[in-house]
């Protein structure tokens, strides 16, 4: 059994799939937390102090490089894994099974990850790309370093309606694609305890929507002036 | 329950062999008991066909107690029919009512390609079973049933995985045609005995590897396998079935 042979098998797909997600699980608690300093209702001074603090050091800048090539992963092998589930039935039903069986969102997670590439696409050329390689506005912190005004971006940003309403719908393929696939990942890594699934399960729920909605409410809370 | 008689249309799934194109045939039939079961109104059905000099519906069946795996009918968009834990031998036309309309398809994966009408070919599954679905044991005087102790937890758990059929219903439900469902039920039947354990490793991985040979899709977890399974085999089976995948192949020596 070599490597490639176990990587390759259905279910070794499907373990890249998991240990990719659950990568970008622990890569959004970061990311979530980090832009929720923006209720601190500052100016931005602790967000841009903390973005700040991730862009300039090591560690987390060679986290990066790994996001980006997990992340990378996970959508060829999901839109591969994607293809391939789809080749198999051949001649369709008639009558589908539907949602008797199973929910929408858990027979849809091709279809929601693309929209949420479609939407990092977007998101990245946004803020990622202007921070990393392009002209921003600078900003002076308590302690007088000189930093990126991310924050000035967002709010920038986040007075075009039609942008905030992109986020949330950005948001809500996320809210989707992590309530099916948050329990889909410990599952297919292996658990199998009922006591662990159940956990997992609501877990994933929550999580879900407290990120989701978390990050759904950034954009709206610019829009309406709620953070200044 | 009280008896009735009904009149019913049928829309069902008509091809000749694997290589020619199928289609649907509308049929009505009439005076249908409620207390038949759904074969048995195919039997009515095709008692006529024969008699009118056509072709009856060929249709596969065997024991007709719920207990063989034969029977494989896709009625109304779901395997084995409307009843919850369920095969189309045991659904029974109470299921209906007078004047309904009832679609009929046969299993439809590339895996399971049709060899007539409802009838399709599932020797896919008894290939992956080949692989390594049995224990390797010396002919002999049979042991002692109670020589090797087994702790109840495990012994009901594997029964219940052992209930699986065969029938093809998972691979139906699924909108990926995986047969997931029935290997990690053969496999957890096997890995949660003493008597299994020596080949655990090889056998997972011998399954799998021929599951994939046939061409069935991978597991994404949506749990349709398990509403349709009429011996209510637990997806948390494919749970453990993950899990001895993973442990048989990172810790393979080559
Ligand atoms: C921050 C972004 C994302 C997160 C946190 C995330 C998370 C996850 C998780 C946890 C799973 C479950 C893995 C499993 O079933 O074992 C999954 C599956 C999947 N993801 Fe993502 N994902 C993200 C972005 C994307 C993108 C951009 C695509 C683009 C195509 C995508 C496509 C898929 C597909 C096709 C599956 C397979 C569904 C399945 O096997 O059930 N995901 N994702
Ligand atoms: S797991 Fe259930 S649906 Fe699948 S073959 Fe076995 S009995 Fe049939
Ligand atoms: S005919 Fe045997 S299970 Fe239905």
């Amino acid at each position: 059994m070599t490597w490639k042979q176990v990587f390759t098998s259905s279910i070794g797909q499907k373990i890249t799939m998991a240990l990719t997600g659950i990568s970008l699980i622990l890569f959004l608690v970061v990311h979530v937390s980090v832009n929720a300093c923006i209720w601190f209702n500052d100016g931005g001074q602790i967000f841009n102090g903390a973005a700040n603090f991730l862009g300039e050091n090591a560690v987390p800048r060679i986290l990066e490089v790994g996001l980006f090539l997990f992340l990378i992963l996970h959508i060829v092998q999901g839109l591969v894994l994607e293809a391939q589930n789809r080749s198999r039935r051949g001649v369709g039903y008639a009558i589908d099974y539907g949602n008797r069986g199973s929910t929408w969102y858990s027979r849809s997670m091709g279809l929601l990850g693309t929209l949420l590439l479609l939407f990092l696409i977007i998101h990245l050329i946004d803020f990622w790309i202007p921070s990393r390689f392009g002209v921003m506005p600078e900003t002076t912190l308590a302690d007088g370093k000189q930093v990126h005004n991310l924050y000035s971006l967002m709010q920038i940003r986040f007075q075009q309606g039609w942008i905030v309403i992109i986020y949330v719908l950005g948001c809500i393929s996320l809210l989707y694609h992590l309530l099916h696939g948050f329990y889909s990942a410990f599952k297919t890594a292996g658990v199998y305890n009922k006591r662990y699934l159940i956990l997992i399960r609501w877990a994933g729920y929550l999580f879900s929507i407290i990120v989701s909605l978390g990050f759904a409410m950034m954009p709206v809370s610019f829009y309406f002036g709620w953070v200044k | 329950m009280e008896h009735y008689n009904m009149n019913l249309t049928l829309k069902v799934w008509r091809q000749r062999n694997s290589k020619e194109k199928g289609r649907f045939e509308t049929y009505k039939v009439e005076n249908i008991s409620s207390e038949m079961s759904f074969l048995e109104m195919f039997d009515v059905l095709n008692e006529k066909l024969i008699t009118e000099d056509k072709e009856p519906i060929a249709f596969d069946h065997d024991c007709r107690e719920g207990i063989c795996g034969a029977c494989s009918m896709y009625i109304n968009g779901k395997p084995h029919g409307p009843w919850k834990a369920n095969t189309v031998c045991q659904l029974h036309m109470r299921a209906f009512n007078d004047g309904d309309t009832i679609v009929v398809e046969p299993w439809r994966a590339k895996a399971f390609p049709v060899i007539k009408d409802l009838v399709v070919d599932r020797s896919a599954f008894d290939r992956i079973i080949q692989a390594g679905g049995f224990i390797s044991v010396n002919t002999g005087n049979a042991v002692d049933a109670n020589a090797i102790p087994v702790d109840k937890e495990s012994a009901d758990k594997s029964f219940a995985a052992a209930a699986c059929i065969g029938c093809g219903a998972c691979v139906a439900a699924c909108k990926n045609s995986s047969a997931m469902l029935f290997v990690s039920a053969k496999v957890a039947h096997l890995s949660l005995l003493p008597q299994g354990s020596p080949e655990r490793k090889t056998r997972v991985v011998a399954m799998i590897n021929q599951m994939d040979k046939e061409g069935f899709g991978a597991c994404t977890n949506t749990n349709a396998c398990e509403a349709a399974c009429p011996k209510e085999i637990l997806v948390t089976n494919i749970g453990r079935l993950n899990h001895e995948y993973m442990t048989a192949t990172f810790t393979a020596d080559k």
